[in-house]
């Protein structure tokens, strides 16, 4: 079954991945407003049109 | 500061949208050719192409890589130039793109047709598609990150996360589930053997319905649905912590697939624990999408494209639940084998997947075509037909599913089994035709809703780039102190992680591959010996006509299996399967132990009519096993990739195995003989019986010995 410390270092390398993905989202500041992106998404067009 | 003007780019959606309906139909027509088949099979025609072996590859691979594949990218496309506030990276790439994957699916196809797959479920197709796929897969997600890098909006929203999300581990798992050796410009063997190649493969296989058939489509919702509503997204906190919780349980829950199977206890426990757990960002997801409704229940009465997201948001959360369900050991010892899986993946497919695809083509189209859509009624019309369709593909399916597994289970007061394999398959085909008639509905709503754009697209104009305009995104990182090289790198987060994936993965792969080939090959049980050379050949032809499909090779360690089949497999019977061939339905009975249970004249009766030795079966006929020879010049070369791959072979017997392959080809032909059938030894069907009859004959030696 060593087949499963390939498996085990692919799984944990996307974990980490993502880790590390979410520590940088955090530290951007992604989170800190999550009021306007939900609403920001639905008035782009109007912007567009002008 | 001034506005930048640019335009998105419609072109590319456009013909992703014109491709998810054209390979829609294909691979819904497919599958409801194959469902048909199940209870008029002589659909089968005794025309190798369309057998049920080779046509359900064809509709699965179809459906998930050809259908949502491209549904995702029309999604993803259109989503991610507006969310960024960018046009697509490249419009190069957008092209290569599309055509890349259009000739990966067209090539697919013709090649499972044709009879060239690797015996893996959802990873059927051969090496060079393999990297074919990989290099288009680089492509997307060079695009998608160009994008995203030159992005003049600064928070990324929770959809860009799942397809960020989708791409990283997409890739990774189709890198690693598809390892093989190359024997020919078609045919090659997996690296890996039995036991270990099932977990990679079940690994894999969960792993694409969690990203592919899920993330992506959940990134699509969280987009398309507040858009079609017009409000914002319930909780969008919610929704971030559904990403990373999803993100970070879902890749573990792969042993499910194997639960009860020769896999060691510990890793099925783990896939169980982690498939409970899902339950909770799977559910969290399902309800944002549907809460975002709130206060717009009065337009769903009316407007097809909310009550297509209502059905794909419910029949996502139906699944959901029904998954951690299957994956408790006691439910799983009912269900597994049975069409509870297909019903499963269906509510999935058809419900969650298919009605969100047809929501966001109906929303989109007219947007990009600057018209409305041309008929309204009709929408509304294909969301009943086809919603009536997933009830009449479901529920007959359950019913099915039960029946059989209760029927499978009984046993008279004289302890023996109370039906025969067939009596099961018989008394649930009744089933198999509401099911197709679920199939037939559901495909004539897709096509109700072609005509529909069609006619929406004749009378619209297409913006092929439509013009915005945005503030470019200021650069916040100002330089301080002393300039260090690892500076730079901590600058560019997006680069690091992908340096770090790459160095970890490369490192990862180098290191352990040579590893687990070598140790994994040590046979733990003395008696368990490789295939001969004709063996070899009859389980090429094996793995060609997809028998997987319908026949496991797994018996269970249940009474009632032992009873039937014989003693419960074990996981050093395999060693030597380059690929494994467990299945996963059992349409037909397992065949783990069908060696010398009948004589070889049994067996060339029953392939070439099934009715004439089990009257009633709705299994293929295969005439040109007993036209076709085998190609005994390969060999040689399956002899010497299969030692490559760990098969203890002598050395120089590659040059031994053709007299070898020709000694027990004639046995099996004088066989055939004293039963009156004449055959010609070098034709396939003596290769197929050969490898037949060695099925789980090994340890029985062993236990004959003692």
């Amino acid at each position: 079954m060593n087949v499963i410390i390939l498996l085990l270092g692919a799984s944990l390398a996307v974990a980490l991945f993502f880790l590390a993905s979410f520590i940088w989202s955090v530290k951007d500041g992604q989170y800190e407003d999550d009021f306007s992106p939900a609403h920001r998404i639905l008035f782009e067009e109007e912007t567009d049109k002008e | 500061m001034s506005l930048e003007k640019f335009s998105y780019d419609n072109r590319t959606v456009k013909w992703f949208a014109y491709a998810t309906m054209f390979w829609g139909l294909i691979g819904m027509l497919a599958g409801l050719w194959a469902a048909i088949a199940l209870v008029r099979p002589e659909m089968n025609l005794g025309y190798a192409p369309v057998t049920f072996g080779r046509l359900r590859p064809v509709h699965t691979n179809a459906v998930i890589f050809a259908f949502v594949g491209n549904g995702i990218f029309m999604g993803v496309y259109y989503s991610l130039q507006r969310l960024c506030k960018a046009r697509m990276y490249s419009d190069l790439l957008s092209k290569i793109h599309f055509w890349g994957w259009q000739a990966i699916i067209a090539g697919g196809a013709l090649t499972l047709f044709m009879g060239y797959t690797t015996g893996k479920e959802y990873a059927e197709l051969e090496w060079p598609f393999d990297i074919a796929i990989t290099l288009i897969w680089l492509v997307f997600g060079a695009n998608m990150l160009g994008t995203i890098l030159k992005r003049r909006v600064a928070h990324l929203y929770v959809a860009i996360w799942f397809y960020i999300g989708t791409w990283v581990a997409v890739a990774m798992l189709h890198i690693i589930n598809s390892f093989e050796m190359p024997l020919s410009l078609f045919k090659s063997y997996s690296w890996y053997a039995g036991v270990q190649d099932a977990l990679v493969q079940w690994w894999y296989g969960h792993n694409a319905v969690a990203f592919f058939l899920t993330t992506p489509y959940l990134g699509l919702m969280y987009y398309f649905v507040p858009k079609a509503a017009n409000r914002p997204v319930y909780s969008y906190r919610w929704s971030i912590i559904h990403f990373w919780s999803l993100i970070f349980i879902y890749i573990w829950a792969g042993p499910h697939h194997l639960l009860y199977t020769a896999l060691p206890e510990w890793a099925q426990s783990l896939g169980t624990v982690f498939s409970i757990m899902l339950i909770a960002p799977s559910w969290g997801g399902m309800l944002n999408g549907l809460l975002t409704l709130r206060g717009a229940w009065d337009r769903v009465r009316e407007d097809a494209i909310l009550k297509f997201f209502v059905v794909a948001l419910t029949c996502y959360g139906m699944a959901t639940f029904e998954g951690p369900m299957l994956s408790l050991k006691n439910v799983n010892a009912i269900s597994h084998y049975t069409d509870w899986t297909i019903a499963h993946v269906h509510v999935g497919a058809l419900g969650w997947n298919g009605f969100l695809t047809f929501g966001i083509l109906y929303w989109m189209i007219p947007r990009i075509f600057s018209t409305t859509l041309y008929s309204r009624k009709w929408a509304n019309t294909h969301f009943w037909i086809g919603t009536l369709g997933i009830v009449f593909y479901a529920i007959p399916l359950y019913w099915a599913a039960f029946t059989q597994s209760m029927m499978w289970k009984q046993f008279t007061e004289d302890g023996t089994l109370r039906f025969q394999f067939l009596e099961t398959v018989t008394s649930i085909v009744p089933m198999y035709a509401l099911r197709a008639l679920g199939g037939l509905l559901y495909v004539s709503g897709l096509i109700l809703m072609i005509v529909n754009i069609v006619k929406t697209v004749r009378r619209g104009s297409f913006v092929a780039n439509e013009a915005a305009e945005a503030a470019p995104l200021v650069k916040t990182a100002a330089a301080y102190g002393t300039a260090h090289w690892h500076n730079w790198i901590e600058r560019r987060p997006v680069q690091m992680v992908i340096l770090s994936l790459v160095v970890v993965g490369i490192g990862g792969i180098f290191e352990m591959v040579p590893t687990f080939l070598v140790k994994s090959n040590i046979p733990t049980i003395s008696s368990v010996k490789p295939y001969t050379p004709l063996e070899l050949h009859g389980r090429d032809v094996y793995i060609r006509e997809g028998c997987y499909t319908c026949h496991s090779q797994m018996v269970r360690p249940f009474r009632d299996e032992v009873a039937r089949y014989g003693d419960y497999s074990k996981a050093g019977e395999f060693i030597y399967d380059h690929p494994f061939q467990w299945g996963s339905k059992r349409t037909g009975p397992d065949l783990a132990r069908l060696g010398g249970k009948y004589p070889d004249s049994w067996h060339y009766n029953h392939m070439l009519d099934p009715t004439s030795m089990s009257p009633g079966s709705i299994m293929p006929s295969y005439p040109w096993l007993f036209d076709n020879n085998i190609d005994n010049a390969k060999t040689p070369a399956m002899i010497n990739v299969m030692r490559k791959l760990g098969v203890p072979y002598p050395e120089g017997y590659e040059l031994q195995a053709k007299a070898d392959l020709e000694d027990q080809a004639t046995q099996i032909a004088n066989n055939l003989k004293k039963d009156k059938l004449d055959i010609p030894a070098n034709r396939e069907i003596v290769a197929l019986i050969a490898y037949m009859q060695r099925l789980g004959k090994d340890i029985k030696v062993t236990a004959d010995k003692n």
